[in-house]
């Protein structure tokens, strides 16, 4: 490959990798909400009283482009709320008091595929969405042209500090992501499977060579090791760095041949192919200064943030922010009762410490933003468009391929808002777009 | 449990730690040996002028924020850089009330007037000693070292003729006539190598502009080797090429655009030097390419991944 996209090199932090998953005791009462995807809202198809197991179906897609809920602790429907989402919109989530015995739906059963129409509505019916944290329904992916799929890029990279619970997948559930890849291969007609891995991952790149090799007889498969540069898992990086193809801007990676799938997607599709159980638990790195024992837990989807901490011995000290997700890219929670989501990887409940930001100062123009940049934006630019409320400069510049990883803001000695300006800037740029559009 | 609210805000959450006022803390320490050497080389005069340039920048800035009701912004250390810059670019024997002019006319002409640091369009210093040069013609002038017998050690680059050319030794060295932070190309070359291990600067400047001049000299001095040499290691080069064309602000940002910039730069001074009615030409050199610096930005800027082709 003649080049290699830039990036940062953030602290890794991976104090939980060597830690093996527990399974934490049922929460009393699970919270969830109808969006926990890309697309639209799920609607809900239970009533307050209601008598549900685990698996049981409490909402279905509520569109194309969405995906199925199910119950994930046996109990009764006791509430049926409005809940914010971290984007500002309401929608309502349904909310489970558990009995504690966590039974599953006897309903339960291995989902009978005989064709690639009945893998993508199984694969539909496990509520299955990108679990690297994008959220984006797996079988509105997998429902692309067979015909322009040449590779499948599974993602294991797992670039963003703290966050483990992706390389413990690797690690512990090859099992489960070979029959899935084997499924994948059947109905898909997948010729070329590649993994990426960033190289801070010894074993899980062991592990998953094994893999490739067992199943690589028919098709080509391969473990592509990576420099740990941040961010190395962001969708068209890692298509590039490991297939070479460029996806367009404004285009989605089947432009480019490749269907990317996370490594615990993958895994979770198999598990579903296995047993039929959908996607009702989740395994989150919870870390971060404040957490007294940081370690992997498997939680139920819904459980809130206050029950992962108290299983991993309290806080030691009142955290700044809490997040959902990696330090990079995470979202913040405005308190401890938000609930684990199908696309939670990580919680993190970070001290002023972790969070320590230089004093802000005038942009010095030492183009640290746009040189560190993956795709070559100028941020500083941007900012600048941004200010004089130039939408015209702000196309130019190429805005809408902002990818969001925050390396400019990272990096900026100035400590300038830049990623943070590009999403405000893309807001204004959506909005006098439509104003033109009107016209 | 929770005592605090908990923060809201847009990620990253984190921070590489890097700062304005260490990369301006950086270029101060990289700055000090030359600023030594040139103290020991002109006497305690040297210092007198540093302290004064150094002293009056910070209080023109400070006094500039005052005025404009804006923040003060002396905790990026921004004011001590240009101060130092302008106070070894000057020679020692210079009268000291042209040294507070000097910064006047750097940190609120130059600099305030056009939004404070980040925004100036030229170099403070630079530009500063070009307005002393033109308005003072002190700079012509240079101080003697005095550390040696001043009759072997005239200003390399205005020889007249019969005297003696200081050797290359005294030219790595500094001892030799000029502005008192210019001459120890010993001391400038360890800075920035400095500047270099702590990522503040990137070599292209450095070496297009400094490399540029060598191969100039080399075709006008018949390949004579060693005079290209003294050619470099003489009058501002040095300090030009190392610090103050890499000033963040007013210099490229892209890879190609610092070798532009440099190269550029190089030329004019090799052209001032031995055609121009000056002895010396990088200050000029850099504040002309300091105006040309907006469009080798954007000719030169990177090409955003996914929009045709594949990416730079």
């Amino acid at each position: 490959m003649a080049f290699s996209l830039h990036g940062v090199h953030v602290p890794h932090r991976k104090n939980t990798a060597k830690l093996s998953a527990l399974r934490m005791e049922p929460p009393k009462v699970v919270t969830i909400p109808m969006s926990m995807h890309i697309g639209a809202p799920a609607k809900p198809v239970v009533a307050v009283g209601d008598a549900v197991k685990v698996g049981t179906l409490i909402a279905e897609a509520g569109g194309a482009v969405s995906a199925p809920i199910h119950a994930s602790v046996s109990g009764k429907v006791t509430k049926i709320a409005d809940f914010l989402l971290s984007d500002g919109r309401t929608v309502p989530a349904v909310v489970i008091e558990s009995d504690g015995e966590m039974t599953p739906d006897e309903k339960i059963a291995p989902p009978i595929i005989d064709s690639r129409e009945s893998f993508i509505e199984a694969v539909k019916n496990s509520g299955m969405v990108g679990l690297g944290g994008a959220g984006f329904p797996t079988h509105f992916k997998l429902n692309a042209d067979p015909a322009k799929i040449e590779y499948l890029v599974i993602n294991g990279a797992e670039c963003e500090p703290y966050v483990t619970s992706d390389t413990l997948t690797m690690e512990n559930r090859g099992g489960d992501m070979k029959i899935a890849l084997e499924a994948l291969k059947k109905w898909l007609g997948i010729k070329n499977i590649v993994i990426g891995i960033e190289n801070n991952k010894k074993d899980a790149i062991a592990a998953m060579q094994k893999l490739m090799a067992e199943i690589g007889s028919d098709c080509t498969a391969t473990v592509k090791v990576l420099p740990a540069v941040y961010p190395q898992g962001g969708e068209k990086v890692l298509i590039y760095h490991t297939t070479g193809r460029v996806v367009p801007a404004g285009k989605l990676p089947i432009d480019a041949g490749c269907i990317v799938i996370n490594c615990t997607t993958l895994a979770s599709i198999g598990a579903y192919l296995m047993t039929g159980m959908p996607l009702v638990e989740k395994c989150v790195t919870v870390d971060g200064g404040a957490v007294k024992t940081p370690q992997n837990l498997i939680a139920p989807i819904g459980t809130p943030m206050e029950d992962l901490f108290a299983a991993c011995g309290g806080l030691t000290t009142e955290p700044e922010k809490v997040v959902y997700g990696g330090p990079m890219m995470g979202i913040t929670v405005p308190d401890l009762s938000a609930p684990v989501l199908k696309n939670t990887n990580a919680v993190l409940a970070l001290t002023a410490k972790e969070l320590k930001t230089p004093k802000t100062t005038n942009c010095i123009r030492c183009g640290s933003c746009t040189n560190t940049c993956p795709f070559g934006i100028n941020p500083a630019e941007i900012a600048r468009a941004y200010q004089r409320k130039d939408a015209a400069a702000l196309k130019d510049l190429a805005l809408t391929s902002c990818m969001e990883c925050g390396c400019c803001s990272f990096i900026c000695p100035a400590n300038r808002p830049l990623v943070q300006t590009n999403r405000l800037a893309k807001i204004f740029l959506r909005e006098e777009q439509a104003k033109e559009a009107k016209k | 449990m929770m005592e605090k609210q908990l923060t809201l805000a847009s990620s990253p959450h984190i921070h590489s730690g890097r700062s304005t006022s260490r990369i301006m803390l950086d270029v101060i320490i990289a700055l000090c040996p030359a600023a030594i050497a040139g103290v020991i080389i002109f006497g305690w005069r040297a210092l007198l002028v540093l302290a004064i340039t150094v002293g009056s920048c910070v209080g023109f800035e400070a006094l500039f924020n005052l005025i404009v009701k804006k923040e003060q912004t002396l905790g990026d250390f921004s004011a001590i850089v240009t101060g130092l810059l302008l106070g070894m670019n000057l020679p020692a024997s210079i009268p000291l009330w042209q040294c507070v002019v000097g910064a006047l006319f750097a940190m609120v002409v130059v600099k305030g007037l056009f939004g404070g640091l980040g925004n100036n369009p030229v170099n403070p210093a630079i530009t500063a000693r070009v307005f002393m040069l033109v308005a003072f013609g002190s700079m012509t002038k240079a101080a003697f070292p005095k550390i040696v017998d001043a009759v072997s050690s005239a200003t390399p680059l205005s020889l007249a003729a019969g005297e003696t050319a200081p050797s290359l030794l005294d030219l790595f060295l500094g001892v030799q006539g000029g502005a008192i932070g210019e001459t120890c190309a010993a001391a400038l070359l360890a800075g920035g190598i400095y500047l270099l291990v702590r990522r503040v600067i990137t070599w292209q400047i450095p070496v297009a502009f400094i490399g540029t001049v060598f191969v100039c000299s080399l075709f006008m001095e018949r390949f004579d080797f060693l005079a290209a040499l003294a050619a470099i290691l003489s009058g501002g080069l040095m300090i030009g090429a190392i610090f103050m064309a890499t000033d963040y602000v007013t210099s490229p940002v892209t890879p190609w655009g610092k070798i532009i910039f440099g190269v550029g730069a190089g030329l004019i001074t090799f052209l001032i030097r031995y055609f121009g009615t000056y002895p010396e030409g990088v200050s000029f050199a850099i504040l002309f390419m300091n105006i040309l610096t907006p469009y080798i930005n954007s000719w030169t800027k990177r090409k955003v991944f996914g929009t045709g082709g594949k990416k730079a």
